[in-house]
This record gives C-alpha cells, structure tokens and sequence, in this order.
C-alpha cells in the first residue's frame, strides 16, 4: 500500500489523453474560441478549424467529409443510428424487425431494450463459446420486416473482432442498413468505412487517447436517420448544438497519431500475449473470448472460486487499475451478459478480471501485474468457502 | 464508494479462516449471485465464544463477515438470537444500498448455524429457521 506504483490497465475503459492532443485543444481554447455559426472573424475561423478536422478524421476512416457528423459521445451516435433508423421504418410503416448480437455495448443493448417496449422485435445472435457473431446466423434471421442490422465491431469486454465485412455484405444484399458500433475498434484497427461496408458507423474519442465528450457517427450518403436532437441546425440540419470545437480538433489529433502508430503495435500485441501466459499458468484460470481474433491490447480471464470485484479493489491498493464482469460491479446480481453469453456459468463470470494495455506499459508492469494477481487470488481463494469445497470434493 | 472501516474490514479480515473445533456451521448465499458465507461458531455453556469465517463474494461481503463475527463473539446465545443485519451495517458506519444484501447474508449465515446447533442439543429452531430466507425468494437476479 506504500508503494506508490500506478500501473494503468483499464484502456477498454478510457485512455490518458495525449500531450499533443492537449496542445491542440489549449489552442482552438485559447484563440480560436468562436461560435463556429458566428458570422464574424473569430466565428468563422472557429469554423474552419471545426472543417478542417473533419476533414482530416474523414479522410482517415476513408469517407466524405459530409457524411461524418460529431456527436457528444459514442452512446449518442449509437442512439442516434439506431433510433433514428427505428424512427424512419415507423414513420415509413416498414417493418419492425432489428438484428443485432447478444454482446453488445450496454448503449445499443438498452437502446434496443428501449424500441422493444414500443412494439420492435429484436433478435439477438448467438456468439458461442470464442465471442463471435457467425455470418450465416445472420442470412438466417432476416426477414421480410427486417430494418436494421447492428452488430459492434470490437467487444469492449472480451475485444473479440467481428466479421463486419461479411455481416455488412450480407445486410447489402437483402437492402437492410447495417450499423456498427466501432468504439472499441477505431484508433485500434485499420478502420476504412468503404472497405467494410458499413452503412453507419460510431467512434468515440476518448477511446484513442483524445477526449471525452466527443464522438461521432458516420452515415453513408443516401441514408438519413431521423434526427435524435433538434436546435439550432447545426450538422447540416442532422445535430443541433454548438459544436465542441476544441474537443473535435482533439479528436482528429488523437486519431492521426492512433493511425501513425498503427504500424507500432507489435509491441502491445507481445506485451498482451506474455501477461495472458503468465495469468493462464494461475491454476482454474481460463481466457474469456477468441484466443486469437480479438484486439492487441485486451486479455479477459476468469479465476474460479473469486469475485472480481474483491480483486479488483485489492489490485488497486497495488496501484493496478484494470475492471471486471463481475455483478457487483453493476447494479444487479446477474454478471456481465457478454461473459453469459459465451457460455459461462454466472459463478465463473463473477470472478472475471479485465485487463486492456496500451504502448505507455512496459513488459514490467507486466510482470508485476501478473505476480500481484497471483498473490491477491490465492489470497482470496484462501478464504473462499468454494474453494475450500472444491479441493474437499478432489480429496 | 466504501467507507474506510468497511475497506479496513475488507483489507484485514479479523477471524478468517476455517475452525476445526467448531461447535456449529452455517452457509447461505449461491455461488451463482457471487456470495456465499460460511461462518464458523464455538459455543460454550450458551456463550459464543468464538467465531470465525470463510466467505466468496465482493469486499462488502467480507467486510460484514469480519464485522459480524466480531460482533457475536462473548454473545449468550439469546443475545446472539436477536442479532440483525443492521448492527453489522451500523458498526461498519454504513453501506453502499446495492451492498446491504451482503450483510443479510452475514445475519442469515449465524442463524444458520444456531439452527445446526439447536438440532443439535434439541432446541426448537421453527422460529429462528423462519427468519432465514432462501435463494428462491430473491428477485435480484435471473438465473432462477
């Protein structure tokens, strides 16, 4: 407890913003302050910052500059394809069907939880046992009144990678709009929204060490969800609201030097793949999702017999920061519903552990994360009553 | 979001452990809600005098463990009759609301084991079993 490490593990969760993304926004803070639909200089220039970012993170997800709009978070552009969509297909009389998977983000999981209480039907694909939505699953459950397919690109729980090439193909094909939620994988993936795809696709800055409070939807030319906040026109008319300027010109910051680094990350991928080694080898320890379609920087484990969210707090007084599937995480006693969904039984979903790196760790933080962890669970085993039943029932 | 006599209960349980010479056992709670308490009991002429416990569950859980066994240990077993959750919750200075089903737990854990005791020595324990709820009276989750 003395010891004064902080070791910061939780990137799933956020990510430290990057000095240079800082001097960005101190800068568009400091003299660039306009309301951008201001009609004097200092507005105007506001303006053409607010453009010139969007044209830059345009260009680097590989879309027209029009068919990118900001929002003021991830959950806002998930709300807003879905609803919006769900709002045209009522409106248009089209049908009330929307697929999507059984692990999405709590944003478009409650978001569609949402919609089936005013009447839509959703079906929830299966993933199995590697945390992995199957194409054909998806040919299989459209139907005639099908609206939208929405399946998210990265987990953010168990970082497993979605076919969304495929998925988004298939919804083409049968003229269904085909949204995802890429949150977790933009800045981390080589994200093109041609070559995926995608109809409509959502980020969120804070996820590649930009800042919170900015996200933003890509919506391919022709289509037009309906408005989810109504104002002052701003967004082409799409999304009222004076724009976070600053927090945009961040934004674009961070996802240029998330793609300059796309080449360097190597390094993350080792880094994960010798914690995971080290944490597999702690006995009645198994990895949660595909070993090998996932993001570099995410190990999920499960260590039976504890609670995560007792390990946790004590991998914080070792300065470790990291999260868990755990219920007591949350508000109800039911675990993670993306750990249930890969099959887990709710006593080994509870004892989760989440682990998601980032170029700042080094391969020591590595081992002493993995070394904390094994003192702390043996620690917790020691007083677990099903532990103690466990190694009975093996005598 | 824990007070710092709950993550102290919680970082250095006193009387963890199993006890070999216990009088009387009790366990409530499901592996599947992610608690489960075990408490251990020593009773000499009606007086508790010892008590410890084993427990799987978040740090609430175990801080109510540790809290409640220090809080039975010296109790007649008639003092031990009306011991309630609440002591526990209010020794430990409060608790999240999300977390006060953990010290149930702990309240319902000791019952648990006067009921083993009374079986034992011939006591009727109809009324103090009729204070012990069962998993299947729980809402809170949905694995039924």
């Amino acid at each position: 407890m003395n010891d004064k490490k902080l070791i910061y593990v939780d990137n799933g969760a956020t990510t430290r913003v990057l000095p240079e993304v800082v001097e960005a926004m101190t800068s568009v803070y400091n003299e660039t302050f306009g309301n951008p639909s201001s009609l004097y200089s200092l507005g105007r220039n506001a303006k053409t910052t607010l453009e010139e970012a969007r044209e830059r993170i345009a260009s680097l997800i590989g879309c027209d500059p029009k068919e990118l709009y900001f929002t003021s978070c991830g959950t806002e552009s998930d709300n807003w394809a879905i609803k919006g969509i769900a709002a045209n297909a009522l409106k248009y009389n089209k049908g009330k069907h929307i697929i999507t998977s059984k692990i999405e983000h709590h944003a478009v999981d409650h978001t569609l939880k949402a919609l089936e209480k005013q009447g839509f039907e959703v079906t929830y694909l299966d993933v199995y046992e590697n945390g992995i939505v199957r194409p054909e699953d998806l040919e299989k459950a459209i139907r005639e009144d099908t609206i939208l397919v929405t399946v998210m690109y990265v987990n953010n729980e168990i970082g497993t990678i979605q076919p969304i090439k495929e998925l988004a193909a298939i919804a083409k094909s049968h003229k269904i709009p085909f949204f995802t939620d890429a949150v977790q994988a933009v800045g981390k993936l080589d994200v093109k929204v041609k070559e995926l795809g995608v109809d409509m696709l959502s980020m969120s800055a804070h996820k590649f060490n930009g800042p919170k409070g900015v996200g933003a939807l890509y919506v391919r030319r022709g289509l037009l969800p309906a408005n989810l906040i109504e104002g002052g026109g701003q967004e082409k008319g799409k999304r009222s609201g004076t724009e976070n300027v600053a927090g945009i010109v961040g934004m674009a910051k961070a996802l240029e030097l998330a793609y300059a680094r796309m080449g360097e990350r190597a390094k993350i991928k080792e880094m994960r793949d010798y914690l995971a080694k080290k944490l597999l080898a702690i006995p009645y320890t198994r990895l949660n999702g595909d070993k090998d379609i996932r993001i570099d920087e995410n190990v999920n484990v499960s260590f039976e017999f504890i609670e995560g969210e007792s390990l946790l707090l004590l991998l914080d007084m070792y300065g470790i920061c990291a999260s868990t599937g755990s219920a007591c995480s949350s508000n109800s006693l039911d675990p993670s519903h993306v750990l249930l969904a890969i099959g887990l039984p709710h006593e080994i979903a509870h004892g989760s552990l989440r682990i998601t790196i980032s170029e700042d760790n080094t391969f020591e933080d590595m081992d002493y994360i993995a070394k904390t962890v094994e003192s702390v669970v043996s620690r917790l085993r020691e007083m677990s009553p099903l532990y103690d039943a466990f190694l009975r029932s093996k005598e | 979001m824990y007070n710092e006599k709950v993550m102290d209960h919680f970082m250095n349980p006193r009387n963890v452990g199993e006890m070999k010479d216990a009088t009387c056992v009790g366990e409530v709670g499901n592996a599947k809600c992610g608690d489960i308490m075990r408490m251990y009991l020593k009773i000499e002429n009606d007086v508790i005098t010892d008590a410890m416990f084993k427990t799987f569950g978040c740090a609430a859980a175990i801080a109510t463990s540790s809290m409640a066994t220090e809080l039975i240990k010296g109790k007649t077993i008639d003092e031990a009759l009306t011991f309630t959750n609440k002591a526990v919750v209010e020794e430990l200075g409060g608790l999240p609301p999300a977390k006060i089903h953990c010290s149930v737990l702990a309240e319902e854990a000791i019952k648990t084991a006067l009921v083993e005791y009374f079986k034992e020595i011939g006591r009727d324990y109809a009324e103090l079993e009729a204070q012990i709820h069962s998993c299947e009276d729980c809402e809170s989750c949905s694995h039924g």
